[in-house]
C-alpha cells in the first residue's frame, strides 16, 4: 500500500493515504483520516450514532411518559396515598399519638379536634374527610357533617366570659393588636389606606406573643390565614372563632409573664384577663362534643381516625382484599360486605371459561385453515379477520340483539318448536351472556396465533406417524398436538389477559351476575367516587396482567405478537 | 386433508365431513352476529328481530328510516363528527412520533432498548380500564380531563404501540446500505429519509396508521373517562344507546362501522400482498 501512495498526489492534510502514511511513520496507534487515533474516532462516531438514535426515540418517549406512564404512576400512588386525615386534622393526629384505644381519648384530644374542625369547617374540608372515613366506618360522613354545624358552640361559654369581663374582647381590632406583628399592622394600615390595592399583606404573628401564648397563636394564626385565603376577608374585620377564646383561656392559666412591648390598652386587657382567669368556669370540650353528637363517644370512630392518620395507608388494598384496618389490627370484613374476593374469583373463573371455549372453538378452525390449500384458506381467513376488525361495540350490540328474550335466537328456537313461547331462554344480563359474547369477541385472538404455529408443523410428521402404524388418534395426540402446544399457550395467555381486563362487554351484557372486576373499578371512579379503592383494585389487576405478560414473554416472546395482518 | 382419498373408509368419510360441518358451524358463529345486524338495520319497525314481513321478503318490511335517523339526529351526527375529529388527529400524532422512534429503535446501539421498547408497548398491554382510570386521575390533575386535547393525547398513546410494532417489523427487511448509498451520493439525512427510506417503509407506516386509526375510532373505555359530553364519540354514543335507551339506530350505525372495517381490511390486505410481492414471495 505504501507503493501506491507514493504516486504523484500532492494533497496535504486529511486524506486516507496520508493517514496511512502517518500511521506507518509514527509507530503509535492507528490514525483516522483526520489524524486522530482510529479508536477514539470510532468511539466518537459510535457515540454520535447512539445519540442520534436516541434523539429520534426521545420525542415519543417523552410523549408516552407524560400521556401514559405518568397516569399509571398516579394511579399506583393514589392506591396508598392518604394524607387527608393528617392534613385536615393535624392537631388531633398529634394529640392522638400514644392513645391506646382502650378508653375514650382525653380532653386534650377533643380540644385539638375542636380547633381542627373549626379550620376544616371554614375551608369546607370536613365533609370530604367524612366521606373518606365513611369508606372505612359507616356513619362517619354524617358525624362530620352534623358536627361541622355545631362548631360555633365550642368555646362559646369561654367567649361569653371574656366579653363579660370587657366588651373590647368582642372587637377584631383587640385581637389584631394582641396577636399581630407590629410590622404587619403598619403594612396593613398602609394597604387599607391605598386607593388601588391588591391583596392584603399576608398575616404575620407577633413573635413574643407566640412564645407566651402558644395555643392561642396557633389557632389565631390558622383563623387569620383562613379568613384571608378562604373568605378573602381581613382578620381586622372578623371576630375570631369561639375556640380561639378557649385557647386563650388555657394559655392564660399557664402564663408566667405577660409578653413585653404590647400596646398599653392590650397589656391592660390581658393582665386583667389573667387575673380573672382563675374565676372562669372551665369549659369541658369533650362533654360539649358528646353533647353535639354521641358518636364521638364511640371508640370505633376514634379507632378509625387513628388507624388512618398515617399519610400512607394500606387501607385501600386491605379493602380490596375484603379486609379492614381496625384499632385492633387487620380483620376480615363482615360476611355481608365481602365482595371483592368473590369478584376477583369470578373474573378469573369466567376468563378461564372464555379461554377454554376459545381453545375448543379455535383449534379445529386453525387446523382447517393451516391444512387447506392457500387460496381457500385465505378466503376463509376473511371470516376470522372481519370480526377481528369490526368494532367491539358492533359485536356487543349484535349479541345484545341476538340473545334478548325477544331476540333472534329465541325467535328461531320458538319457531322451530324446540322451545315453547312461555319459556324463552334468559341468555343476557347474566354470566352466560358475558361468556358467549366475549368468546366470540376474543376467538380471533386465539385462532391467529394457533394458525401461525400450525402453519409451521410439517404434515409429513403425521404421515410418518401413520406409516409407522399409529392410528389417527394416536398420531394426533402423540405427534401433532404436542407440536401445537406453543400456539395454544400463546393464544390462551393472550385471550386470558384480554378477558380479565374487559369492561365494555360485561357492562352491557353481564347484568349483575356477569360483571368483572373492571366494572367495579369503573363504578368506584364514576359513581361511588372512592378513587383510592378504584386505584387499589386497578393496581392488583395490573399486577396480575403484568405477571401474565412476563410469562407470555418467557414462553413466546413479546416480539412475536402478530397483528393478524 | 386437502381432499378425501378414494380409498377412505366410511368412518373416515364421516369424520372428514363431520369435521368440516363443525368448522362450518364455528365460522358461522364468528360471522353470523355481524351479518345478522345488517338486514335488521333495514327493519321498517322499531324491533330488534325479524318481522314476518321481512322474512317474507316483502319490500314494505324494509326501510331506510334508521339510516335517516342516523344522518339527521343531532346526537348521532355530533358523535360521528367527534369521532372524525379525534381519530385522524390521534393517528397523525401516533404515526409521526411512532415512525421516528421506530427508525431510531431499529438502529444498532440504542441505549436501554429493552426498557424503552417495553415502555412504548405498554399502552397495548395494560388493560384499557386501568389506562382509563390512570388517565382520568392524572388528566384531572393537569386540567386535560374533559377536553378535546386530552382525548386526542390519550388515543394517540393507545395507538403508538401498533405503529411501533408494524414499522419496526417493516424495518427488519430494510436494507441499510441503501441509506448509506444515498448519503454517499450527497443526500442529507432528511432527503435520504423522504426519498429513499420512507417510500420503502410506507406500507408498514400506513398499516400502523390504520391500526392507530381503528384503535381510536373504536375506542370507548378511555374516552368515557377522559372525555366529557362534548367529546361523545360514535362508540360512546352506541354504548349509551345500548345501556339506556336502546334504539334501532344503533344497528344502522353498526352497519356503517362494519362497512368501514371491510374497507380497512381490504386496504390492509392489499398492502400485505404488495409488501410480500416486493420481498419476492408468492402472493398469498
Amino acid at each position: 500500500m505504501a507503493e501506491t501512495a507514493a504516486g504523484p498526489d500532492q494533497f496535504t492534510g486529511a486524506t486516507p493515504d496520508n493517514a496511512l502514511r502517518n500511521a506507518e511513520r509514527a509507530d503509535g496507534p492507528m490514525l483516522a483520516a483526520d489524524g486522530t487515533p482510529l479508536k477514539a474516532s470510532l468511539a466518537r462516531s459510535l457515540r454520535r450514532q447512539k445519540i442520534r438514535a436516541f434523539l429520534l426515540v426521545l420525542p415519543l418517549l417523552v410523549f408516552v411518559l407524560v400521556t401514559f406512564i405518568a397516569p399509571i404512576v398516579d394511579m399506583l400512588w393514589r392506591s396508598v396515598e392518604n394524607d387527608i386525615v393528617s392534613e385536615t386534622l393535624p392537631r388531633t393526629v398529634v394529640a392522638l399519638d400514644g392513645w391506646e384505644g382502650e378508653d375514650l381519648p382525653g380532653e386534650e384530644v377533643f380540644v385539638a379536634l375542636a380547633r381542627d374542625m373549626n379550620v376544616a369547617v371554614e375551608r369546607k374540608n370536613h365533609t370530604r374527610l367524612g366521606t373518606r372515613l365513611n369508606y372505612e366506618t359507616t356513619g362517619m360522613s354524617s358525624l362530620f357533617r352534623r358536627s361541622g354545624r355545631g362548631m360555633d358552640e365550642i368555646g362559646e361559654p369561654t367567649m361569653e366570659q371574656f366579653i363579660a369581663l370587657d366588651a373590647a374582647w368582642e372587637e377584631p381590632a383587640t385581637w389584631v393588636a394582641l396577636m399581630a406583628d407590629p410590622d404587619w399592622i403598619e403594612r396593613q394600615a398602609e394597604w387599607a389606606a391605598a386607593e388601588d390595592r391588591g391583596a392584603e399583606p399576608r398575616f404575620r404573628l407577633n413573635g413574643a406573643v407566640e412564645a407566651a401564648l402558644p395555643q392561642t397563636a396557633d389557632i389565631y394564626g390558622a383563623f387569620a390565614r383562613t379568613a384571608q385565603v378562604e373568605d378573602e376577608d381581613s382578620p381586622t374585620e372578623e371576630e375570631p372563632w369561639p375556640v380561639v377564646y378557649q385557647a386563650l383561656a388555657s394559655d392564660l392559666a399557664a402564663l408566667e409573664a405577660l409578653p413585653e412591648d404590647l400596646p398599653a390598652d392590650t397589656a391592660r386587657l390581658l393582665s386583667q384577663a389573667r387575673d380573672a382567669i382563675a374565676g372562669f368556669t372551665p369549659e369541658d370540650v369533650r362533654a360539649a362534643f358528646l353533647d353535639l353528637n354521641e358518636d364521638w363517644g364511640d371508640l370505633e370512630v376514634w379507632g378509625t381516625i387513628e388507624a388512618f392518620s398515617d399519610p400512607l395507608t394500606a387501607g385501600y388494598f386491605l379493602a380490596a382484599a375484603d379486609l379492614q384496618l381496625t384499632p385492633q389490627g387487620i380483620e376480615r370484613q363482615p360476611e355481608d360486605q365481602r365482595i371483592y374476593g368473590t369478584l376477583f374469583l369470578r373474573t378469573l373463573w369466567m376468563s378461564l371459561l372464555i379461554t377454554g371455549s376459545c381453545i375448543l372453538l379455535g383449534y379445529p378452525v386453525a387446523w382447517l385453515l393451516a391444512n387447506l390449500p392457500m387460496r381457500t384458506a385465505n378466503v376463509l381467513m376473511i371470516l376470522v379477520l372481519l370480526p377481528f376488525w369490526t368494532s367491539l361495540l358492533v359485536r356487543t350490540s349484535a349479541w345484545k340483539v341476538l340473545l334478548q328474550q325477544q331476540g333472534v335466537i329465541n325467535d328461531i328456537l320458538v319457531w322451530s318448536g324446540l322451545l315453547s313461547d312461555g319459556n324463552r331462554l334468559v341468555m343476557i344480563n347474566n354470566a352466560t351472556g358475558t361468556i358467549i359474547a366475549m368468546t366470540h369477541i376474543l376467538l380471533p385472538f386465539m385462532i391467529l396465533p394457533l394458525y401461525s404455529v400450525m402453519k409451521t408443523i410439517d404434515p409429513s410428521y403425521l404421515r410418518a406417524a401413520k406409516s409407522l402404524g399409529a392410528t389417527n388418534t394416536t398420531a394426533f395426540w402423540r405427534v401433532y398436538f404436542p407440536l401445537s402446544v406453543p400456539g395454544i399457550g400463546a393464544g390462551s395467555i393472550l385471550v386470558f389477559i384480554l378477558a380479565i381486563g374487559y369492561y365494555i362487554t360485561p357492562e352491557l351484557v353481564g347484568g349483575t351476575k356477569g360483571v368483572f372486576i373492571s366494572n367495579r373499578i369503573a363504578f368506584h371512579i364514576s359513581s361511588s367516587l372512592n378513587w383510592g379503592l378504584a386505584a387499589a383494585l386497578g393496581t392488583i389487576l395490573l399486577a396480575v396482567v403484568l405477571l401474565l405478560y412476563w410469562l407470555y414473554d418467557r414462553l413466546v416472546g413479546i416480539d412475536n405478537v402478530k397483528l393478524g395482518g | 386433508m386437502s381432499a378425501l382419498p378414494p380409498y377412505a373408509t366410511t368412518p373416515q368419510k364421516i369424520w372428514f365431513y363431520g369435521f368440516r360441518v363443525i368448522c362450518g358451524l364455528i365460522f358461522f358463529f364468528l360471522i353470523a352476529p355481524i351479518l345478522v345486524i345488517i338486514p335488521l338495520s333495514f327493519n321498517a319497525q322499531d324491533f330488534f328481530t325479524f318481522t314476518p314481513e321481512m322474512l317474507a321478503l316483502d319490500p314494505d318490511g324494509y326501510s331506510l328510516k334508521h339510516y335517516e335517523d342516523f344522518f339527521t339526529n343531532n346526537e348521532w351526527q355530533s358523535a360521528l363528527w367527534n369521532s372524525l375529529k379525534i381519530a385522524p388527529m390521534a393517528t397523525l400524532i401516533a404515526v409521526a412520533l411512532g415512525t421516528l422512534a421506530a427508525i431510531g429503535l431499529s438502529q444498532s446501539h440504542v441505549p436501554f432498548r429493552g426498557a424503552i421498547m417495553a415502555m412504548l408497548i405498554s399502552p397495548m398491554i395494560v388493560p384499557l380500564i386501568i389506562s382509563a382510570a390512570g388517565m382520568y386521575f392524572f388528566y384531572s390533575r393537569i386540567g386535560l380531563q374533559g377536553t378535546y386535547t386530552g382525548v386526542v393525547l390519550a388515543h394517540a398513546a393507545l395507538g403508538i404501540p401498533f405503529v411501533i410494532i408494524t414499522v419496526t417489523a417493516t424495518l427488519v427487511g430494510f436494507d441499510r446500505s441503501l441509506t448509506r448509498a444515498a448519503a454517499n451520493l450527497g443526500a442529507g439525512p432528511v432527503r435520504t429519509f423522504f426519498k429513499v427510506q420512507m417510500p420503502l417503509i410506507l406500507p408498514g407506516v400506513v398499516s400502523g396508521g390504520l391500526f392507530a386509526f381503528i384503535t381510536s375510532f373504536d375506542e370507548v373505555v378511555v374516552v368515557l373517562f377522559v372525555g366529557s359530553a362534548g367529546q361523545t364519540t360514535l362508540p360512546w354514543q352506541m354504548f349509551t344507546g345500548l345501556r339506556e335507551q336502546i334504539s334501532p339506530t344503533i344497528l344502522a350505525a353498526a352497519t356503517i362501522l362494519v362497512s368501514v372495517s371491510i374497507v380497512l381490511l381490504t386496504i390492509l390486505e392489499m398492502l400485505r400482498r404488495r409488501s410480500e410481492r416486493l420481498r419476492g414471495m408468492s402472493p398469498g
